[in-house]
């Protein structure tokens, strides 16, 4: 891949502050995410990581400080900055009334497409032989797999995953923990909320605890 | 190379929308159900007098163009929304307005195309002229996409509110009423077998301004529902 040793690449977040129903979630906050890093966030219910989460993605405006990738703000940089990062929310973004092929078709085209076929991509996250099967009749799981899927169809550098583990069995959370450290020895970059332990065994982890 | 990956992107979104909305058929025949029942219940209502039914036929065919698109607005993000796939179109690596005008175009052809086609027959049942039913089928043409193009503007502003439905038709039938009285008029005016370039024309307008900035707008107000 093209990124593989670009050590260029740098998301950084300074003096961060998001206001909700005139609480303050967190202030002050400041990261530096590199290639082959993960950022973990940390923290209780309700203690905003979700709401770090959109920010990062530039959904969600910060009330304060800025994220720049590579030095530029992100709101400025928009598709240029899109092209570079996943996203996979705690709604998984994908549409129940089409079949898994077609789901990720659609997430590769409004992407930047990598190589591999989307049946490699089936396969890989245990979906193979339900590619034609109406996304809805999927139990929990597998749709959690699906929506994780999206992640391997395009070309991107960033993965910001709020609880990917969610509805996973044992041998699911396995599976997705490999892909996660493949994509950081790669050179990825990842930054996660989770409640299920995550074991990185090659990961750089930055931890950060919002209720503290 | 980036615009070729571009126009996959329409196809493909635009596909996806029409897929879905052969698999919910029952959704995309309400809105054609409105329109070709309000119109046939206004000769029942009104008495079957001919002049006076050739008197508000365009009218009421274009009212109830106008009321059924309406109905229809909220199918164009809402589910989008709940299932978090409007997130992944922000996120995209391309233009967001463009995406949004695919989605507009999956909507006028779920919805307008249909009232587009049945709008003749409606016109015989009211009686109206045969030079008024080939304007008003030409008003149609202009104006169902200028419903769907503003239409999604009030949606992706209200697509955040749990109970949208009120504000959205506040929002937008006030934008609505001037396509409403130049079709309608221009309707009217080839029944009286005058010249309706003006009308056209005006419409043509509303059309060209609708298609150029309301992409734009529906790409910015999507971002703040979703923020």
């Amino acid at each position: 891949m093209k990124q593989t040793g670009n050590h260029t690449l740098t998301l950084e977040a300074r003096g961060l502050e998001c206001i909700r129903d005139d609480r303050v979630l967190f202030s002050e906050l400041a990261f530096r995410l590199e290639p082959g890093q993960a950022l973990l966030l940390e923290g209780r219910n309700g203690s905003g990581k979700t709401s770090l989460l959109r920010i990062l993605c530039g959904i969600r405006l910060p009330d304060a400080g800025s994220v720049t990738w590579c030095g530029s703000d992100i709101n400025r940089l928009g598709p240029d900055y899109h092209e570079h990062t996943a996203y996979v929310g705690h709604r998984d973004g994908i549409k129940l009334d089409l079949t898994p092929l077609e789901n990720l078709a659609m997430a590769r085209a409004l992407g930047k497409p990598n190589e591999t076929t989307l049946e490699a991509v089936l396969e890989q996250v245990d979906l193979y032989g339900f590619e034609d099967v109406l996304t809805r009749n999927l139990s929990a799981g597998q749709k959690r797999r699906l929506a994780l899927a999206r992640l391997l169809v395009t070309d991107t550098v960033l993965w910001i995953l709020d609880e990917p583990f969610t509805s996973l069995d044992v041998h699911g959370i396995q599976v997705v923990e490999q892909l996660l450290e493949q994509h950081t020895a790669r050179g990825g970059m990842l930054a996660v909320t989770s409640h299920h332990p995550v074991n990185f065994k090659h990961t750089t982890v930055q931890r950060i605890d919002l209720s503290a | 190379m980036k615009s070729d990956s571009l126009t996959r992107a329409f196809a493909l979104l635009l596909k996806r929308d029409l897929t879905l909305a052969v698999r919910h058929r029952a959704e995309m025949i309400n809105p054609l159900l409105f329109f070709i029942l309000v119109t046939s219940l206004f000769p029942l209502g009104i008495g079957a007098d001919p002049r006076l039914l050739q008197a508000v036929g365009p009218g009421v065919i274009w009212v109830a163009a106008l009321l059924a698109a309406l109905l229809s607005l909220e199918g164009i993000f809402r589910s989008d929304f709940e299932d978090g796939t409007l997130e992944q179109l922000l996120l995209s690596s391309h233009p967001v307005s463009v995406l949004v005008l695919a989605k507009v175009l999956a909507h006028w052809l779920i919805t307008g195309l249909p009232l587009l086609l049945v709008s003749p027959l409606l016109g015989v049942l009211l009686g109206l002229p045969a030079a008024a039913i080939q304007i008003l089928l030409l008003t149609l043409v202009l104006g169902t996409p200028v419903l769907s193009l503003l239409g999604a503007v009030g949606v992706a502003l209200t697509v955040g509110l749990r109970k949208g439905g009120m504000i959205l038709s506040l929002l937008v039938l006030p934008l609505y009423v001037p396509l409403l009285i130049f079709a309608a008029n221009a309707v009217d005016t080839a029944a009286a077998g005058l010249p309706v370039t003006a009308h056209l024309s005006l419409i043509s307008a509303l059309l060209v301004l609708a298609l150029s900035l309301s992409p734009l707008a529906t790409a910015a107000a999507l971002r703040i529902s979703l923020s």
